[in-house]
């Protein structure tokens, strides 16, 4: 971490959750602003600058997919969502219109911490995917040479297996939705063949996992997406 | 109808709709034969064998072998189906069981005789009906036949034969069949079959061979089968021809219209006119022009001509009743709206040498139109009159409205008499004063107030009795009958001429005026009724109304049968009211429903068709049954019990009836669709509060919960507490995370039982949701081991993944709840026929004996809450869960100790994948 501590704008209404949420992100060593209302929290977030943002998507004064799509208007800072919603939809919403990550309340501290982390890993490792290549488990994937392998052996995949893979490590860390991965791989036309998307990954499991039944990388989102998590290092 | 050259939209629509149809109906095929005797019911077992040998179901609706050895011993071995005992007159009939028949569902049933009349009490009069309403629920019906039998060739064979047979098949039947097979063997060897007793035993074969079967009428017998036989081929080849070519041979304008008369003869224009109709391959029409004159004709000769349309309508025909004064002109408008360009009538019977027979009129007026006069019958020209003047009397019943003492008949020619010696006294003490000619006018006079009052005939006397009384009292030599002067003679032709004319003219315009005025009645009935039917919201207002309207208008007890929402006739429950009892005095108030049968009813709603008094269906009921057809669907019955069942018969009143019940129709629909809104509206404002609700609530109850376990989690990981702060601030947070789970259970619940949760379900491989759940439930399984069993081959499965990962998620929990932290859990999913297995099997110590299925109920409201451990919402849920993607969750116990959960999925139809590919096309620009 560079020596200016990080900041972090919390945007939330209800102040018992920002109070825990500031304490123990300033545990983490961040620095905390906060805001109540999403009008408060946009001219924060174009002030403070924030390197992360934390965002209730119940907010008094607005639906919080607002403030993420006029903040993604002239800034890149990731995004992660609280919701008290559980509708499947509005987190592919939330997810679609730019946030990084979310969380569904209630949501234990240690459970925040985490997606907090590997978030922010993420963004500073940014670089990382610029040689091209990732691993995962004794899997690497190799963008440039457009190769995979698996304990060094070469692991034969089909044309889609790739393209599925592919949209999955350049958004490493990040939910990818179906909606998003299905129009990628397969093309706007096949926004309903959610099966495709299924098979394909069970495939890539197949191929990839230790136990294709216990995934360790390649994760169902249920009802929402996908997401490759990096083992935490 | 004529069809113009070009293929019609409308014919070909009507071509595909046949088709459709005819693929729903079951088949029938006819053993058509000459004559008693040729092996009809022989050739049609003997193919009936044939089928139930490849394998199809046969029933043995009826089969008369007539003693035949031959063909008893061929009814062996296939299905009988009993025959029901029908009591008649102290005997014992044995009849078709239709309903028996229609239960059993045979695949092919045989139905000797076609053209056989049912015995009384029988739902149809006639085989026929019943063999219709088995091909309309898709049975195939092989069925026998004699020529002798087919309406429109029964004037040919009586004639032929001198025997008229009763028992007639309409044309369309043998037409419409799907197969027609003839049965054929020459007069010789029938006779030769006859002697040796094989068609007649005994002294009725003898007595058949006298009658019948003699060797001429079989020959004729014979041809006419052959010919009509070839008729039907040929129109097989055509309707093949026009189905199959395109160049088909449209039909050309050949439509014909038939007119009948009152008169004898109409059912042979008919006959006549449907022959050449079938020649010809052409649509037709009858129709029956009623004039003011005909109007007046007894009820029972009216029957009699509606009687006549109906034998064309089975023959085929479109029939219409036309009302007007000009025949021809009635007849040349009606050819000229609906493009007939021939028309048939009867060789007129010339009432008057000056009146020119109406094929003259016609002739003129239309002279591009062809005129077809068919020859008269000699036969059945009295019986007719004769029936018709012996109830001349009984008039018109609805004159019968009018004062009782008019309608005796001799009252009103006693008072023309009377009025006409009165004017003889008025004028004898005028004698010197006025001119003879004067007095002529006077009784004049009185023949045109009598004609006014009284009608036609009291004006004849009165003129006669006026000529009389003037010749009496008035003319030299006076009160004798001798006339001096010659003049005079030329003075009473005159007036009696004058007399006649006047008392004709005069009483046809009251005639007149009171069909208007009752038409002017009938109009004002149906406009009320349409207006008070307008205003109406509720179905009651409808029964109310329509009742009120049916007694008031037809002297006749209606009810109204609407369907519950399984289509099935509800009796109308509303009691009368007050003032309808008032105003329908006539009709029968006690025991009102008596008699009304929901059956016959149900059956004329099911079929959208009349049925009761006067119809083909159970004409001997007391009710006539109306369904009411709207637009949309038929939308109930109305049942009608009429004080008089002539009054259904006579056309116009039918007419009014059937505009009554197309209007009660239209208005239930209406109200019907007011309903629907008005429930749609509520439902969607009751599910819009539910849904505000449910999120309000879900929102409000988990964010002081997510501070609750935000602030308990700070607390307890917090340094600087003592151990059993530590130890307090610990359960403390466990405490809200198990009961913030309880909430979402709780909301979950609520929702899945509301309707409100929208499913999303999607083709998936089970395994993923699998491995999900167990990632999901990492923190409460704890030490637990679990192992995950799949068969081999699992299709992909259709499922709302949240929902079930949600139920796999409760499955293990309660697993690693109820067992010793080092138990072993097992997921296990195999196929189960049409279902997918998937179970949670755990080696813990098992259900509680005897609460296994309980374990999954919810929560009764007024049950105590259930001792038993492990009851609990999750389960609940996930049954709520398994249910609504159709499938079951159960509980057994493991084999070796420990409980089964498990449940079953329907597996269905999984969508195609795309094509495999090949596995290599990644890597190749790396090298």
């Amino acid at each position: 971490m560079s020596d200016v501590a990080p900041t972090v704008l919390l945007v939330e209404d209800e102040p018992q959750i920002r109070r825990f949420v500031r304490g123990a992100l300033e545990e983490e060593g961040w620095v905390v602003f906060e805001a109540d209302t999403l009008k408060r929290g946009l001219i924060e977030a174009g002030t403070r600058t924030p390197e992360l943002i934390i965002l209730d998507l119940g907010l008094p004064d607005g639906d919080g997919i607002d403030f993420i799509s006029e903040l993604r208007g002239w800034s890149s800072a990731p995004i992660i969502v609280l919701s008290a919603r559980t509708k499947e939809t509005d987190k592919i919403r939330a997810l679609d219109a730019g946030a990084d990550d979310y969380l569904a309340k209630p949501f234990g501290i240690g459970e925040l911490l985490a997606r907090v982390r590997s978030t922010v890993r993420r963004l500073r490792q940014g670089g990382s995917l610029a040689d091209g290549s990732i691993r995962f488990g004794d899997v690497k994937v190799d963008l440039k040479a457009r190769l995979v392998t698996k304990s060094n052996q070469p692991v034969k995949l089909t044309p889609t297996e790739y393209r599925l893979l592919h949209a999955l490590v350049t958004n490493v860390g990040r939910v990818v939705t179906n909606p998003h991965l299905l129009a990628e791989v397969w093309g706007p036309s096949h926004i309903n063949s959610s099966h495709y998307l299924r098979v394909y990954m069970g495939h890539l499991r197949q191929k990839l996992e230790i136990d294709p039944t216990r995934p360790q990388y390649l994760l169902t989102e249920t009802g929402v997406g996908y997401r490759l998590l990096l083992p935490i290092t | 109808m004529p069809t113009p050259l070009r293929p019609d939209p409308d014919s070909l629509l009507a071509q595909l709709q046949a088709q459709e149809r005819r693929k729903a109906r079951g088949k029938l095929r006819i053993y058509f034969g000459a004559s008693a005797g040729v092996g009809k019911t022989y050739a049609m077992l003997a193919a009936a064998h044939k089928l139930q040998s490849a394998g199809i179901q046969i029933l043995v609706g009826v089969v008369e072998s007539h003693g035949r050895t031959e063909t008893a011993a061929l009814i062996g071995g296939l299905a009988l189906l009993p025959p029901k005992i029908i009591g008649y007159r102290d005997k014992e009939i044995q009849e078709f069981d239709l309903d028996a028949a229609l239960a059993r569902q045979p695949t092919l049933i045989l139905m000797d005789e076609l053209a056989h009349t049912n015995a009384a009490g029988s739902r149809h009069p006639k085989r026929w009906q019943d063999v219709e309403e088995m091909l309309a629920v898709g049975i195939d019906v092989f069925t026998t036949l004699n020529v002798q039998h087919l309406e429109s060739l029964n004037d040919v064979v009586g004639g032929i034969t001198g025997i008229r047979v009763a028992e007639t098949l309409p044309d369309t039947i043998f037409d419409t069949a799907d197969e027609v097979v003839l049965v054929d063997i020459p007069a010789d060897e029938l006779l030769t079959r006859l002697k040796s007793g094989k068609v007649y035993a005994g002294i009725q074969a003898e007595r058949a061979a006298k009658n019948f079967f003699r060797k001429g009428n079989l020959i004729a017998l014979r041809e006419l089968a052959l010919r009509r036989t070839a008729d039907r081929v040929e129109e097989d080849v055509l309707a093949y021809r026009v189905e199959k070519s395109i160049d088909a041979v449209w039909k050309t304008d050949s439509a014909l219209l038939a007119c009948i008369g009152p008169r004898s003869g109409a059912e042979q224009i008919i006959r006549s006119t449907a022959r050449l109709a079938s020649q010809l391959n052409a649509d037709w029409h009858v129709i029956y022009i009623e004039t003011p004159p005909l109007q007046r004709l007894p009820a029972s000769q009216r029957e009699r001509i509606l009687k006549t349309l109906k034998l064309g309508t089975e023959l085929g025909a479109t029939t219409a009743v036309l009302a007007g004064n000009d025949i021809a002109g009635e007849i040349v408008t009606y050819a000229r709206s609906q493009n007939f360009s021939k028309i048939i009538l009867g060789r007129g019977h010339r009432t008057w040498p000056w009146r020119k027979p109406h094929i003259h009129h016609i002739a003129q007026m239309a002279p591009d139109i062809d005129v077809i006069q068919l020859g008269r019958g000699s036969k059945q020209a009295g019986p007719l009159r004769e029936a018709a003047s012996s109830e001349s009397a009984t008039g018109n019943p609805e004159s019968s409205q009018d004062a009782g003492w008019v309608r005796h008949a001799l009252f009103p020619h006693a008072v023309a008499t009377i009025a006409s010696l009165a004017t003889a006294a008025i004028a004898t003490p005028l004698i010197g004063l006025l001119d003879l000619a004067n007095i002529v006018m006077m009784f004049l006079l009185t023949v045109v107030l009598v004609a006014v009052r009284l009608g036609r005939g009291p004006a004849v006397t009165a003129t006669v009795i006026g000529v009389a009384a003037f010749d009496f009292f008035f003319v030299p030599p006076r009160f004798s009958f001798a006339v001096t002067d010659f003049q005079y003679v030329i003075t009473f032709g005159v007036m009696l001429v004058v007399g006649l004319i006047t008392a004709h003219l005069t009483a046809d315009l009251r005639f007149q005026a009171r069909i208007a005025s009752r038409r002017e009645a009938r109009a004002k009935a149906l406009y009320e009724f349409a207006r008070e039917l307008s205003s109406v919201l509720q179905t009651e207002q409808i029964f109310e109304i329509t009742r009120r309207f049916i007694a008031r208008t037809f002297r006749a007890k209606a009810t109204l049968l609407v369907p519950d929402a399984y289509d099935r006739l509800q009796a109308d429950q509303t009691p009368p009211i007050d003032d309808i009892k008032n105003q329908v005095t006539n009709a029968p108030q006690t025991g009102s429903s008596h008699g009304l049968d929901l059956g016959i009813a149900q059956w004329a709603f099911d079929r959208a068709t009349v049925a009761g008094i006067g119809t083909d269906t159970l004409p001997g009921s007391a009710f006539f049954y109306l369904p009411l057809v709207a637009p949309m669907r038929t939308r109930g019955v109305l049942a009608i019990q009429p004080e008089n069942r002539s009054l259904i018969l006579i056309p116009e009143q039918r007419q009014q009836l059937d505009t009554f019940a197309v209007l009660a129709a239209i208005a239930l629909e209406r109200v019907h669709y007011i309903e629907v809104a008005q429930d749609a509206l509520v439902r969607m404002e009751s599910e819009r509060l539910r849904n505000s609700l449910l999120a309000t609530l879900s929102h409000d109850l988990r964010t002081p919960l997510t501070s609750l376990v935000g602030l308990s989690e700070s607390l307890a990981r917090s340094v600087p507490l003592t151990p059993p702060q530590k130890e307090f601030a610990n359960a403390l947070h466990q405490e809200t995370i198990r009961m913030s789970s309880l909430v979402a259970n709780l909301l979950d619940m609520a929702r899945i039982q509301s309707g409100e949760i929208k499913f999303n379900l999607e083709w998936q491989p089970i395994d993923e949701v699998i491995g999900s759940a167990l990632r999901a439930s990492t923190s409460y399984l704890g030490q637990h081991t679990v192992d995950i069993q799949l068969a081999d081959g699992l299709p992909l499965v259709l499922l709302d993944a949240v929902l079930i990962e949600r139920v796999l998620c409760n499955l293990l929990e309660n697993a690693a709840k109820y067992t010793p932290c080092d138990a072993r859990i097992v997921i296990a999913v195999r196929l189960q026929q049409t279902f997918m297995e998937i179970a949670v099997i755990d080696n813990g110590p098992g259900l509680p004996v005897g609460k296994e299925s309980q374990i999954f109920e919810k929560f009764m409201r007024g049950e105590r809450e259930s001792a038993t451990p492990g009851v609990g919402l999750g389960l609940s849920i996930c049954r709520a869960i398994v249910e609504v993607h159709g499938g079951t969750i159960h509980s057994r116990p493991t084999e070796g100790g420990g409980a089964t959960l498990y449940f079953l999925l329907p597996l269905g139809d999984p969508p195609a994948m795309p094509e495999a590919e090949c596995n290599s096309a990644p890597q190749e620009p790396s090298t």
